[in-house]
């Protein structure tokens, strides 16, 4: 049985499309308010019993904005398969998959941070690298690459540090 | 904002014979057992590596002994990427150094930022810290680093550490104020919330 034949029956009455992509790996294309049952299904159904990551694309400006890509695979057919969301950017929010697949929190968070995409139901969604009071989404198509502020809390601490230096003090008075 | 004075024992001529006698003897000392602070961040790290090891040897001109401890440090060679989550501790490290210590930006990433125009990136190390010399390369060979000491040790020679203690003259760049380096931070990166959002066509635009 093949990977697709194998989707298609776990994925009985669910709407989903096949789409091509570049480097040949099976890509299906769900609405995002499917998303979470397409992915239960794939693991308890298709056997894909592993999250490998949870990120998204910036289609700025096309709407809608954000493609959500999940992508799972199965240790038992030596098998992949890639799940597409379109989300839209007014307000993107997106399903957690946390109790699916507990290792996709930090995926997730990840995915917050770069892209702003919010997962409703995950309890601890907070910036990941970025500081925790940052406004914008650094991997956002409108965000520019030399950043925003990149150096803002180096400054924080460095005015800290010369605060609480004797020689700063010293030479005030 | 305190003043910058600049020593230079070779054109003033009240210093007496002794201070420049001794400051030779003690710039002699120090030019010839620089011990660097391998403060390697990525791939440049392995030819600073290679650089220490039997091929290249920087013991034949005394800076072989790294040392891991700031503490035991007067020549940091930031040898990488500075990133700046990285920038904290860089500086940290800095200034837990003795005077006196230079600084030696190793590679194109510390020296500018090099390919990485990003907002994560430090562009260039002299953002943060003093640099006295700055190594092209990606990574720069061994040998241009061995280079980089070699210049330094001359900068060194040129340095007037006894007459300036006998006049009381504040050498170096630093702010008193502040303490930090004045050197202008480079101007290429943005630091003000107020930085233009361009839409995604318009970047290509200029």
């Amino acid at each position: 049985m093949s990977t697709i034949e194998r989707i298609q029956a776990g994925l009985e009455g669910v709407t989903f499309k096949v789409v091509p992509s570049r480097e040949g790996m099976t890509t299906i294309e769900v609405s995002i308010t499917d998303a979470k049952e397409t992915i239960r299904r794939l693991r308890d159904a298709c056997g894909f019993e592993t999250n490998t990551f949870v990120t998204a694309v910036d289609r700025h400006p096309r709407e809608p904005r954000y493609e959500l890509a999940w992508q799972f695979l199965s240790y038992r057919h030596n098998d992949r398969v890639r799940v597409h969301a379109a989300v839209r950017g007014d307000a993107p929010a997106a399903p957690t998959i946390i109790d699916l697949f507990p290792g996709a929190a930090y995926s997730e968070r990840e995915c917050f941070d770069m892209f702003g995409i919010v997962f409703e139901g995950h309890a601890g969604l907070k910036r990941l690298l970025m500081p925790e009071d940052y406004d914008h989404f650094p991997l956002r198509k409108d965000f520019p690459h030399q950043g925003i502020e990149p150096d803002r809390l180096y400054r924080e601490w460095d005015r800290r540090r010369r605060e609480r230096s004797p020689i700063a003090e010293e030479s005030e008075s | 904002m305190g003043s910058l004075k600049h020593a230079d024992a070779h054109s003033s001529s009240d210093a007496g014979f002794l201070a420049t006698r001794v400051d030779e003897l003690v710039n002699w000392g120090r030019k010839n057992s620089l011990w660097p602070m391998p403060l390697g961040l990525s791939c440049c790290g392995i030819e600073l590596m290679a650089m220490i090891g039997p091929k290249f040897d920087i013991s034949r001109f005394g800076a072989e002994a790294a040392r891991f401890s700031p503490r035991q440090c007067d020549l940091m060679i930031v040898a990488g990427t500075l990133t700046w989550k990285m920038a904290e501790a860089a500086r940290t490290i800095y200034d837990q150094m003795p005077d006196p210590k230079w600084v030696i930006a190793m590679g194109v990433c510390s020296s500018s930022g090099g390919m990485y125009d990003s907002y994560s990136v430090v562009q260039g190390v002299d953002m943060i810290l003093p640099v006295d010399l700055y190594v092209p390369g990606c990574p720069p060979r061994p040998d241009a680093v061995i280079d980089a000491i070699l210049k330094l040790q001359k900068k060194i020679e040129r340095e007037s550490p006894i007459k300036n203690l006998m006049a009381g003259t504040v050498v170096g760049e630093y702010d008193e104020g502040t303490q930090r380096f004045v050197r202008a931070p480079n101007q290429a990166v943005p630091t003000t919330s107020s930085h233009e959002v361009l839409a995604p066509g318009e970047y290509e635009k200029r």
